[in-house]
């Protein structure tokens, strides 16, 4: 006999949705001044959640001007010791506040609850607690006796984990002194709209933080604007050229945490439970919209068969359906768009000749959703073996020695993380040594901490977030 | 002057009037050699430092080098698209030898251009005093300061993964740990004024950690840049982890601003502000990491002064990047 799920959704009375958001700039709300607006949906049922602003050229000079005027006149000059406590009370503000936003976040997101309330939320205010404890000890980040803040940082965030991705660029720039400009992505603005609620509880000063909405023309105007000193991006490695370009000749600091086609490597002596369930962490967790999924397989070619074998089994335990569920293991994808760009790219996969393979879930009738994928006989020409897919769709390639698992692995323009899978520490230390990328997973998988710096190689971008490593994003480098 | 009269000979040979010059001297001794014996001297054709050799420009280019009195010094070479794709090429090929070495070994090697520099260092002296019309003593000092730049960066070898590298206590059963590794293939220019000082204040920096350069010599002063490079290539240094090229950088560095095997940019020697905006934008197109000091815009007029002061971190952080490993503690 089988055993049935009963459903076990989350209450959703726990948020308060405004019909209607302004802009958050100078510590308030304010209606756009020559903005628009645009509706925010639920991508697992496509109801309109509320309607936000975009912000136009002027809302984007207003709270660039009201970030400067904080940073001059308030945040610059309070001592370390002081704005590290605004920043503890952020995090104290978000542990208390958790329930409410992981719910939000996952009706905006689509993200399992699970997901949303175990890793976004308590990682979001682990990164404002650990950062607001440097705000008083800057003197030992290695740059200097007294390095001093940047000024006014323009923060532009992607929609995979709009409040974690929020609290990776406000922690640091707060605790080091620099006022924001954030805009979060078009498609999931909620959570960064009830952040600016929590920058009023915690009583900041107003302007240090300003979180204005709008989509890619909004966050252009930002990173263009010649009031800010710094630019903080995560997103697709596309628009980082297209800012890293644009800020060219300026003298803006500038770090990018881009796309990522990470290989995730399993040698014939790995611990294949662990194993698999790594590999399937990988490339669900959200959906596979992670920049750092292990979106590329490399199997010892000995145990491939096995390995796909507990693979598809595992899948296809997998519980797809209403992010609320407790009980769900994978959510909604964010957007129609994002889930025509997986539709086309596990299209051109079958167009290429690799096998498709779909765990047997059906899907809802409304939302924008895909099953987990795996697809075998990839080559490493194949699209789906070059190209960020940020999906749940594996492209599985086979090795026979260490050397050609290395060369593979760094057979790619990018460079966010890898995993290894093997019993053998030696093995383990010589292939982390030699894969090119800033996150090496050694029998673990997507793995994040406030203290453990993460960021790129190559065109993954560049700029650590996290760690002692990531304070000199925001802070003046010594340039000798 | 007038003992400066700059007979064809003479001025070949590249010794400046105030020069306290040993070929000077030679040259004299070589005159009383009797009216048919007076010796010619044996003049160096200046070509460009690529994977380990010397080749001319593939496309027999040249340009005229000139000393601080604008006098006709030498013929060099002018490197083309092609010699900087060559060019990548060798630092490419040589980066896993080099970055695989280790540290202990690398700080040897560096340490061994300033023993090799320190036997050349008459030559290098004439060298800088002639071009950048210092004096003898001022030109004493800047090789010295290039040699100890090398011994300073040598040291550092071994230290930068301890001094930047960090263990992470992550909330959870992990050993976490990030250590600093060279980004790849690095292109720069080397300042104009400070033709030796600065130029080994660009590459040393790159090179320490395991990175390989193509370096663009001072274009105006591109003699000192050439001697460096027969140092190198004498001093245990693998071939192509040091790559040098003499031209124009306004006409090659767009095209290693767009390869797609160089993996970061120093601009410290580029002084035009449009030509450096143009090669950031380039830089774009694979999301090279970009140097560009604040420190030295528009400050390059003074020839020797602003290399002086001793280095920090930047240099060498600017061309590391971090990474981060994670493994479970289980038992």
């Amino acid at each position: 006999m089988t055993f049935e799920y009963a459903p076990a959704p989350e209450s959703r009375s726990v948020v308060d949705i405004d019909a209607s958001y302004g802009l958050f700039i100078d510590g308030q709300f304010v209606n756009p001044i020559d903005g628009d607006r645009i509706k925010t949906i639920n991508p697992a049922t496509e109801e309109v959640l509320a309607e936000v602003s975009t912000a136009g050229p002027q809302d984007v000079a207003a709270a660039v001007a009201a970030a400067r005027r904080a940073y001059d006149e308030v945040w610059s000059a309070m001592p370390g010791r002081e704005r590290g406590k605004y920043v503890f009370r952020i995090a104290r503000l978000l542990q208390e506040r958790s329930r409410e936003l992981a719910v939000l976040e996952s009706l905006d997101n689509g993200k399992p609850i699970r997901e949303s309330r175990d890793v976004d939320l308590p990682l979001a205010a682990a990164h404002f607690f650990s950062h607001a404890g440097w705000a008083d000890k800057l003197a030992y980040a290695g740059l200097g006796p007294s390095p001093r803040s940047l000024g006014v940082a323009a923060q532009v965030i992607p929609w995979n984990f709009p409040l974690l991705m929020l609290a990776w660029k406000v922690a640091p720039a707060l605790a080091t002194g620099n006022t924001v400009v954030l805009k979060p992505a078009e498609t999931t603005p909620l959570t960064a709209l009830a952040f600016a609620d929590i920058c009023r509880q915690a009583e900041l000063p107003p302007g240090v933080v300003n979180i204005i909405t709008g989509a890619g023309e909004t966050g252009r105007l930002l990173v263009e604007s010649d009031g800010v000193d710094k630019v903080a991006f995560t997103g697709s490695t596309e628009v980082g050229k297209q800012i890293q370009r644009s800020v060219a000749g300026t003298r803006k600091r500038l770090t990018l945490e881009l796309g990522g086609k990470s290989a995730n490597i399993v040698f014939d002596d790995a611990p294949l439970d662990e194993a698999v369930e790594g590999i399937v962490n990988g490339i669900t967790f959200n959906q596979g919209h992670v920049c750092c999924a292990g979106s590329r397989l490399l199997v010892q070619e000995s145990i491939a068969e096995e390995v796909l074998d507990r693979l598809r089994r595992r899948l296809t335990t997998l519980r797809l359906g209403d992010p609320l569920d407790k009980n769900t293991d994978i959510g909604a994808i964010n957007s129609a768009a994002q889930l025509a760009r997986i539709t086309e790219l596990a299209a051109s996969g079958d167009a290429e000749g690799a096998e498709r393979w779909s765990a047997p879930c059906s899907l809802p009738d409304r939302g924008f959703w895909f099953p987990p994928t795996v697809f075998t006989g990839v080559t490493q020409a194949h699209r789906i073996a070059r190209e960020e897919i940020f999906g749940p769709v594996l492209s599985v390639l086979t090795f026979r020695t260490p050397h050609e698992a290395v060369e593979k692995a760094n057979n790619t323009p990018y460079g966010l993380s890898a995993g290894v899978w093997s019993e053998k520490g030696s093995r383990i230390l010589w292939m982390a040594s030699r894969l090119r990328a800033g996150v090496v997973w050694a029998n673990t998988f997507n793995r994040f901490d406030p203290a453990s710096p993460f960021g790129g190689y190559r065109e993954s971008g560049f700029g650590r977030e996290g760690g002692i490593a990531g304070l000199a994003a925001y802070l003046q480098e010594d340039d000798r | 002057m007038s003992e400066h009269e700059p007979s064809h000979a003479e001025a070949s040979q590249a010794v400046s009037t105030q020069a306290v010059s040993t070929q000077a001297s030679s040259t004299q001794a070589s005159s009383t050699h009797g009216p048919f014996s007076t010796r010619v001297d044996v003049r160096k054709t200046y070509k460009l430092y690529i994977g380990g050799a010397f080749p001319r420009s593939e496309s027999g280019r040249t340009y005229e080098a000139f000393d601080a009195q604008g006098v006709f010094w030498a013929n060099v070479a002018k490197a083309s698209r092609k010699d900087a794709r060559d060019a990548v090429l060798a630092a490419r090929t040589a980066f896993s030898g080099w970055s695989g070495a280790t540290a202990y070994n690398r700080g040897q090697v560096l340490y061994r251009i300033a023993e090799v520099m320190e036997g050349r260092r008459r030559q290098l002296e004439d060298e800088i005093q002639q071009g950048q019309g210092c004096t003898a003593d001022q030109a004493r000092n800047l090789v010295s300061e290039a040699i100890d730049r090398w011994v300073w960066y040598a040291g550092w070898s071994d230290k930068l993964a301890a001094v930047l590298g960090s263990s992470n206590p992550v909330a959870g059963p992990y050993f976490n740990f990030s250590t600093p590794e060279p980004t790849g293939v690095v292109a720069a220019v080397a300042p104009r004024a400070c033709s030796l000082l600065g130029l080994v204040s660009v590459i040393a920096p790159i090179i320490v950690s395991g990175n390989t350069c193509i370096v663009m010599a001072s274009q105006g002063r591109p003699i000192p840049a050439i001697t460096l490079a027969e140092a190198i290539a004498t001093s245990d240094v693998s071939a192509g982890v040091v790559n040098i090229l003499t031209g124009d950088p306004a006409e090659v560095m767009p095209w290693l601003a767009s390869h797609a095997d160089v993996n970061a940019l120093d601009l410290s020697g580029v002084e035009d502000a449009a030509l450096a905006t143009l090669l950031e934008q380039q830089a774009a197109g694979t999301v090279k990491r970009v140097r560009r000091p604040k420190w030295v815009a528009g400050r390059q007029a003074d020839a020797g002064s602003d290399w002086l002061a001793e280095p920090g971190l930047g240099a060498m952080r600017a061309f590391l990047e971090t990474k981060t490993v994670w493994h479970p503690q289980g038992v």
